[in-house]
């Protein structure tokens, strides 16, 4: 194993404003954040649709906030094909939804709580992710 | 006033994501990749988030109620089933295929990644077809 692309500041920075992110939620809106959640509550229950919905806005507006405040670029990049792209994002959209939650309402909401449930799908789906970039990188 | 903290919660949500660079898919699987080419980063956006949350949510979980809302909306479930385990082996698959989770996902839509866009659309079939199986 070697460490690479290590960046400790940047990663514990996005880190505490996503905490504040969860923690300004609870208190004002008395919800825990879990963006699986909210994302497909907007799109099957009447529900805080629109409080929903404006979550959603909301994190789509964060990179273009960003972008206009630091005047920095944004690159990201992604190499998977059309065909895995089809079928990671309907495994992730189905997989959370069957376990109640993601890497934020599992990962950061569940495990605030000390919830067990969470903290097994955190600890699973963490292995297994792990597993795939093993198993891909070795293909 | 619910709505106005949803959007500014969705906005601070979606900053911190840039700034640690989970949005960006490379950055994850590198944090996926330990037993070659390690990014140890991402264990500190959980970490992170994990101190402002976890005091937080414990000092005001015993209050009546949150400032804008007549009660707290807490998860009761506590069944540790197939669904959670099936579930989460999933997802796992999947970010570890992709590298990308919803947050991010969602977020990107930001860039006009014709990539990602494409993720996010069949994630919210996924969320559909969840939604008549749960």
């Amino acid at each position: 194993m070697n460490i690479v692309n290590f960046t400790p500041v940047t990663a514990l920075t996005g880190g505490l404003l996503i905490g504040l992110s969860v923690a300004l939620f609870f208190i004002l809106n008395g919800r825990m954040i879990g963006i699986s959640g909210i994302a497909s509550n907007f799109l099957v229950s009447k529900n805080n649709r629109i409080e929903n919905f404006l979550f959603l806005v909301g994190l789509i507006l964060g990179p273009l906030i960003y972008n206009l405040i630091s005047g920095k670029e944004i690159n990201i990049s992604i190499s998977s094909s059309l065909i895995l792209l089809i079928i990671g994002g309907a495994m992730v959209g189905f997989g959370t939804r069957l376990s109640g939650g993601c890497t934020s309402g599992h990962g950061i909401s569940g495990i605030s709580r000390f919830s067990l449930r969470s903290i097994i799908a955190t600890i699973t789906f963490m292995l297994v992710g792990i597993l795939t970039v093993l198993i891909t990188g070795i293909l | 006033m619910n709505k106005v903290i949803s959007l500014l919660c969705g906005i601070i949500f979606g900053i911190g994501l840039v700034i640690s660079e989970m949005i960006n898919p490379e950055k994850v699987l590198g944090f996926l990749n330990i037993f070659r080419d390690w990014d140890p980063s991402l264990a500190f956006v959980m970490i992170g988030a994990l101190i402002v949350s976890t005091p937080i949510f414990h000092l005001f979980k015993k209050k009546n109620k949150p400032v804008f809302s007549s009660n707290f909306s807490i998860p009761t479930n506590k069944e540790l089933d197939k669904k959670l385990i099936i579930g989460s082996i999933l997802f796992g698959a999947g970010w570890g295929l992709i590298g990308l989770c919803p947050g991010p996902a969602i977020t990107s839509i930001a860039l006009f990644n014709m990539s990602s866009a494409i993720f996010v659309i069949s994630m919210f079939i996924g969320f559909y077809l969840a939604s008549k199986v749960n």
